[in-house]
C-alpha cells in the first residue's frame, strides 16, 4: 500500500493564499460568534469584510505568477487568478449586500459570513484545482456550504424547502460527478487532470473507449446540474426563490462561475481529446437550456424565479461560447461570467433593497411606480435589465456578442442564430420589470426596509462594472484573452 | 481633413448626450428652468450642427469630419464617424426636428418633465450616431441604443394604449436586428479570413466582393432589421401602434427621423455591402414598396383618427424611398433621400398639428372636428401648407421628392413608375378629404366655436417648417449639390461591384479562395480600389 506524504513548502501556501487568508477568517468569525452576544453582531460582517478585502489583497502577489503546488493539486496560472479574482469580487458583493439584509431577517449569524467564506473557499479550490480529486473536494465545500445558506431562514418554510431540496438534488449531482471521476479514473489511470490530458492524446485509455464516453457523460451531468443546464435544472427556480435573497445572488453568479471554472478546465484541458464525442451532446444542451430558460421565464411573475429562468438562460448562452471551443470561446466565457456577476449580483441587491421583514415584495408587480418613487434605485434596475437583456451599452451585451462572435467564427451559424434569436425573446420579460416599475402606477408605498449603505455601493459597483465592461471592455477582453492562453 | 479643425462631428454626436448629463443635476421641481436649459442645448446643437453643413465641401463624395480612435482593439472596432453627402442633411434633420421637439413639448408633458428632457436628449445622440457611424460595431450600439429612449418615451408619456405600444415597438425592432449582428458577425470573419485584416469598418468591407449566395443571406438578415424600422409592407404593423400611442413629440422624431434610420440603413450599409443581392431584391423590394405605397394610401383613406392616418400615409410615403433608391439611378436615389428630409419636415408637421389640436380638445378624431377654419384661421394657413406639402404639390418640397423617385421609377421600370404614381393621386385623396372633414363645412360640434387659434409658441415651431417646406420646393439645388456626388459614388461604386462579382471568374486571378469553418470553399473577390 503507497503512503502518502503530505509535504509542502511555504512557497505552496502563497498560491493559495486567497483560500488561506479567506479561511482564517472564517475561522475567527466562528470564534468571535461564540462571544457575540445577542444584539451586538454587527461587527461578524464588517469582520468578513474585511476578510474578503485581504483576500483581494492577497491576490496581489501571484499576479502573474504561474506555479502548482502541493504534489501538482493546485496551481495558480492566469485562469485561475482570473476566476479567484472574480470570486472575491462575488464575495465582497455578497458581503457588502449581505450587512443590511441579514440583520433586517434576522439571519445575522456569524454562521453565515463563515459559510460565505468557506464557499468561497470551495469555489476558489474548483478554480485552482488541477486534480480531479480537489475540484471534487471543492465543488462539496462550496455545496455544503451553500446547502446551509439556503435553508438559513428557519422560520420560512419556502427557505427550509429550498435548502432540502438543493441538498437532496445536489447530492445526487455529487454522486453523478463522483462517479464520472471514477470511471475517468479507470480509463485513464490518473486523477491529474494534465495527466489525462495526455493519456487521451496518445489515445491509450484503458478498459475501451465507452467507460470513458460514460464517465464523461456523467461528468457532464455533474457539472451541469451546478451550473443549471436543462435538463438538470429543475432544483434552479425553486432554490432561488426560497433561499434568502443574498443568499440567491450568491449562488447565482458564484456557483455558475466556480461549476463553469472547473467545467472549462476539465473539459479543455484533460479532455479536448474528446472534443467531437462532447461538442454535439454540448450543442443540444446548449439550445435546450437557453429556450426552455428563456420561454419559461416568460411566464414568470415571482422576479427571484424570473431571474432564476434568466440564470438558466445565461448559462446557456455561456455554453454556445463551449461549443465553439475556440480561443474566442474560451476567452468569452470568462468576460461573460464577469459581466453576468456585475448585472445579477446589481439587480438581486435591488431586489433586497426593495423588501421588508416580512414582506419581501418580489412579485413584480410590487414594482409598480418604482420609477417615480425611487428613481435612482429604478435606474440602477434598469441598467441591469437592460444588460441582461443584452442592449448595448451595457456589459451584457459586449459579453453576448463576444459568445455569438465565437460561435459564428467556428461556424457554428445555426446556433449562433438560435441564440440571438432567443435573446430577443428574453427581452420581453426583462423589460416587463421595466414597464412595471415606469408605465405603472404604484398601488402601494414602496419603502426601502432597512436602507443600508453597504448594499447600496454593492448596487454602485454593480452598476459601474456594467457599464465599464459595456463601454470600454478593452481591458478585460485583454485579460481573459491572457487567461486562456496556456489552455492552447 | 477637417476644415474645421476640431472633432466637430464627435462634438456634434455627444453635445446632447453632455446636455442630459448636466439635466440630471437640476432639481426636479424647477420644471421651468429644465424646458429651458434643454431647449438651449437643442438649439446649440442645432448651431454646432450648422458648420458641418457651411463647411461640407461638395467636389469630395467620400467621407469628411472623419474621426477615428481605436476603441475595441481586441475586435478591430473603432470609434470611426463621419458624414458624406448622404447622412449630412439627415444629421441636420435630426437637430432641427429636436428643437421643434422640445419647443411642443411645452405643455403637452405634464409630469416628469426631467426624465422626459434627459431622454429625448439621449435619444438625439442615439439617432446621430447612427447617421454618422462607419463602424459596424458602433452602429449596432447606437441603433439599439436608440430603441430605449423611444421605447421609454411611448411607455411612460404616452396614450392609454402605451404599454403594449411601447413592448410592440421595442420587440420588433430588437427582433429584427439580432439577426443582423449575427451577419454582422459572419461578414466580418468572412473578410477577415481571406483578407487577414479583421475589422468592423465600413469602408474596407465595402470593397469587398462576396460570393453571391452569401450576399443573398447576409442582405436578407441586413434588409429585415431595416425593413422593420422603415417600415415596410408586411412589416409595419407596429408603427400605427407607436404613433397613436406616442406623445407628439415622440410621433414626430418617429417619423422624422427613426423611420428613416431604416431607410438610411439600407443605403449605407444593406445595398454597397451586398451590391449582388441588392439588384437581385430590386423586384421584391419594388413591389413592397409598392404594396407599401398603395396599401398605406388606402388604409389612410378609411382612418377616422387623424394621427392613425398620419401614421400610415408614412407607410405610404417611405414606400416612395424605398421605390426611389432602388431603382438605382442618380434621380431615382437622389429623390429618395430628399423624399426622407421631405417626410421627416412634412409629417413631422402633421403631428405637431394633429398634437397642437389635440391639446385644445383631447380628441383625435376626425369626426369630432368640422368647420375648424372659420374659428381657428392662423392655424388652417399652417395646416394647409403642411397638408399641400405632404400630398407633393408643385413648389413644395414634397413635389420635386416625389416627381424625380417617379422618374427614377419610370426609367428604371415604367410599370413600377406607373404604380407608384397612383399612390400620389391617393395622397391627394386622403389628405385633402381629411383636410376638408377637419377644417371646412359647418362646425358641428359647439366646444369647437370656442376653440383658441395659435398662440405665439406654436407659431414660433411652424413657421420653420414652413420655410423649410418652400425653401425646399423652390431651390432644391441648394440641398441637391450637397449630395450630388456622394449619389453618384454610391450608384458608381454599387454598379461596380456589381459587375465585378457577376463577371469575376477564377481565371481572372482576382478570385481568392478561402476555406470556411465547414471546409467548404468561400469564393471571394476582391477589387481594387480605384
Amino acid at each position: 500500500m503507497e503512503i502518502f506524504q503530505v509535504q509542502f513548502s511555504t512557497a505552496d501556501l502563497l498560491v493559495i493564499a486567497p483560500e488561506l487568508v479567506l479561511t482564517g477568517f472564517a475561522l475567527l468569525i466562528l470564534l468571535m460568534s461564540a462571544f457575540a452576544r445577542g444584539g451586538r453582531r454587527g461587527f461578524l460582517g464588517y469582520t468578513a469584510l474585511v476578510g474578503v478585502v485581504a483576500a483581494l489583497v492577497s491576490l496581489y502577489w501571484v499576479i502573474g505568477k504561474e506555479a502548482s503546488a502541493f504534489s501538482g493539486m493546485v496551481q495558480i496560472d492566469p485562469f485561475s487568478f482570473f476566476f479567484k479574482v472574480m470570486i472575491v469580487i462575488i464575495a465582497l458583493l455578497t458581503v457588502l449586500s449581505s450587512l443590511g439584509y441579514t440583520k433586517r431577517e434576522g439571519i445575522d449569524f456569524g454562521e453565515y459570513y463563515v459559510l460565505v467564506l468557506f464557499a468561497s473557499v470551495g469555489m476558489m479550490l474548483m478554480a485552482s484545482g488541477i486534480n480531479l480529486l480537489i475540484i471534487f473536494l471543492g465543488l462539496e465545500v462550496m455545496s455544503i456550504s451553500i446547502y446551509i445558506l439556503a435553508g438559513l431562514m428557519r422560520d420560512d418554510a419556502r427557505s427550509v424547502e429550498a435548502a432540502f431540496k438543493y441538498f437532496l438534488l445536489g447530492a445526487f449531482a455529487s454522486a453523478f460527478l463522483l462517479y464520472g471521476i471514477a470511471l475517468t479514473y479507470a480509463s485513464t489511470g490518473t486523477l491529474d487532470l494534465g495527466g489525462i490530458g495526455g493519456v487521451l492524446a496518445e489515445r491509450a485509455w484503458i478498459n475501451g473507449l465507452p467507460i470513458l464516453i460514460t464517465g464523461l457523460a456523467l461528468l457532464i451531468v455533474g457539472f451541469g446540474f451546478k451550473i443549471a443546464l436543462v435538463p438538470f435544472h429543475m432544483w434552479t427556480p425553486d432554490v432561488y426563490e426560497g433561499a434568502p435573497t443574498s443568499v440567491t445572488a450568491f449562488m447565482a453568479t458564484g456557483v455558475k462561475a466556480a461549476g463553469f471554472a472547473a467545467f472549462v478546465r476539465v473539459f479543455f484541458y484533460a479532455l479536448p481529446t474528446l472534443q467531437i464525442y462532447w461538442t454535439e451532446i454540448m450543442w443540444v444542451l446548449a439550445v435546450a437550456t437557453m429556450t426552455v430558460g428563456n420561454i419559461i421565464a416568460l411566464s414568470q411573475t415571482n422576479i427571484k424565479r424570473m431571474l432564476a429562468y434568466s440564470s438558466i438562460a445565461h448559462a446557456g448562452y455561456i455554453l454556445v461560447a463551449f461549443v465553439a471551443g475556440n480561443e474566442l470561446g474560451q476567452s468569452s466565457i470568462l468576460f461573460y461570467l464577469l459581466a453576468y456577476v456585475f448585472m445579477n449580483i446589481g439587480a438581486f441587491t435591488v431586489v433586497i433593497l426593495l423588501g421588508k421583514k416580512g414582506e419581501e415584495n418580489t412579485l413584480i408587480s410590487d414594482y409598480a411606480g418604482l420609477g417615480l418613487q425611487h428613481p435612482l434605485l429604478a435606474a440602477a434596475m434598469a441598467i441591469f435589465m437592460f444588460s441582461l437583456a443584452g442592449v448595448p451599452p451595457m456589459a451584457g451585451f459586449m459579453a453576448k456578442f463576444y459568445v455569438f462572435s465565437a460561435a459564428v467564427k467556428a461556424g457554428y451559424y445555426w446556433l449562433a442564430i438560435i441564440g440571438v434569436l432567443n435573446s430577443a425573446v428574453a427581452a420581453y420579460y426583462y423589460l416587463r420589470v421595466l414597464v412595471y416599475m415606469y408605465f405603472r402606477e404604484s398601488e402601494k408605498e414602496l419603502t426601502i426596509g432597512g436602507f443600508s449603505p453597504a448594499a447600496v455601493l454593492s448596487i454602485i459597483i454593480s452598476v459601474w462594472g456594467v457599464l465599464h465592461l459595456g463601454i470600454l471592455p478593452s481591458t478585460f477582453l485583454a485579460l481573459a484573452q491572457r487567461s486562456i492562453q496556456f489552455f492552447l | 481633413m477637417n476644415p474645421v479643425g476640431f472633432p466637430i462631428l464627435t462634438a456634434v454626436t455627444f453635445f446632447p448626450l453632455a446636455g442630459a448629463i448636466l439635466l440630471l443635476f437640476v432639481p426636479k421641481a424647477k420644471e421651468e428652468f429644465l424646458k429651458w436649459m434643454a431647449l438651449v442645448i437643442s438649439l446649440v446643437e442645432f448651431v454646432i450642427s450648422l458648420p458641418l453643413f457651411i463647411y461640407f465641401d461638395e467636389g469630395v463624395a467620400g467621407m469628411q469630419f472623419v474621426d477615428r480612435i481605436p476603441w475595441i482593439r481586441e475586435w478591430g472596432v473603432s470609434y470611426f464617424i463621419g458624414v458624406d453627402g448622404i447622412s449630412l442633411l439627415l444629421v441636420l434633420l435630426t437637430t432641427f426636428l429636436t428643437v421643434l421637439c422640445i419647443v411642443s413639448s411645452w405643455r403637452s408633458v405634464g409630469r416628469m418633465v426631467k426624465e422626459y428632457m434627459i431622454v429625448f436628449l439621449i435619444l438625439e445622440t442615439g439617432m446621430i450616431g447612427v447617421l454618422v457611424a462607419l463602424d459596424l460595431i458602433l452602429f449596432y450600439v447606437f441603433w439599439e441604443v436608440t430603441l430605449i429612449p423611444m421605447y421609454l418615451i411611448i411607455g411612460v408619456w404616452g396614450g392609454p394604449r402605451r404599454i403594449y405600444a411601447a413592448v410592440k415597438f421595442f420587440l420588433y425592432t430588437m427582433a429584427g436586428s439580432v439577426l443582423m449582428l449575427v451577419a454582422i458577425l459572419a461578414l466580418y470573419f468572412l473578410h477577415g479570413k481571406v483578407t487577414g485584416e479583421y475589422t468592423f469598418d465600413v469602408l474596407k468591407l465595402y470593397q469587398a466582393v462576396l460570393p453571391i449566395k452569401t450576399q443573398y443571406l447576409m442582405f436578407a438578415a441586413f434588409a429585415l432589421a431595416f425593413a422593420i424600422k422603415v417600415p415596410m409592407f408586411p412589416f409595419h404593423t407596429w408603427l400605427p401602434d407607436a404613433h397613436v400611442e406616442a406623445p407628439t413629440a415622440g410621433s414626430v422624431i418617429l417619423a422624422g427621423v427613426l423611420l428613416k434610420l431604416g431607410t438610411y440603413g439600407f443605403i449605407r450599409f444593406a445595398i454597397p455591402l451586398f451590391p449582388v443581392a441588392a439588384f437581385k431584391a430590386v423586384p421584391i423590394i419594388s413591389i413592397l414598396a409598392l404594396i407599401g405605397i398603395i396599401y398605406g394610401a388606402l388604409v389612410s383613406m378609411m382612418q377616422d383618427d387623424l394621427k392613425k392616418l398620419v401614421a400610415f400615409s408614412s407607410v405610404s410615403h417611405l414606400g416612395f424611398v424605398m421605390l426611389g433608391m432602388f431603382a438605382f439611378n442618380v434621380q431615382g436615389v437622389q429623390g429618395s433621400i430628399y423624399q426622407m428630409l421631405n417626410h421627416g419636415v412634412s409629417t413631422g408637421a402633421l403631428f405637431l398639428i394633429v398634437g397642437m389640436l389635440y391639446e385644445r380638445r383631447h380628441t383625435r378624431m376626425i369626426a369630432d372636428f368640422g368647420g375648424l377654419s372659420k374659428v381657428m384661421p392662423v392655424f388652417a394657413t399652417f395646416f394647409m401648407i403642411v397638408v399641400l406639402s405632404s400630398i407633393a404639390l408643385p413648389g413644395t418640397n414634397g413635389f420635386v421628392g416625389e416627381f424625380l423617385i417617379l422618374l427614377g421609377a419610370f426609367k428604371a421600370n415604367p410599370v413600377y413608375g406607373i404604380f407608384g404614381a397612383t399612390g400620389v393621386i391617393l395622397a391627394a385623396a386622403y389628405m385633402l378629404w381629411m383636410f376638408q372633414r377637419v377644417m371646412f363645412g359647418a362646425i358641428t360640434h359647439e366646444e369647437n366655436r370656442a376653440l383658441k387659434d395659435l398662440n405665439v409658441r406654436e407659431i414660433v415651431t411652424l413657421v420653420p417648417i414652413i420655410i423649410l417646406i418652400v425653401w425646399m420646393g423652390v431651390f432644391p439645388t441648394f440641398f441637391f449639390k450637397k449630395m450630388d456626388l456622394s449619389v453618384q459614388r454610391f450608384l458608381y461604386d454599387v454598379k461596380a461591384r456589381y459587375a465585378a462579382a457577376m463577371t469575376a471568374t477564377p481565371e481572372e486571378g482576382r478570385l481568392i479562395l478561402a476555406e470556411d469553418g465547414n471546409g467548404s470553399r468561400v469564393e471571394l473577390v476582391m477589387q481594387e480600389k480605384e
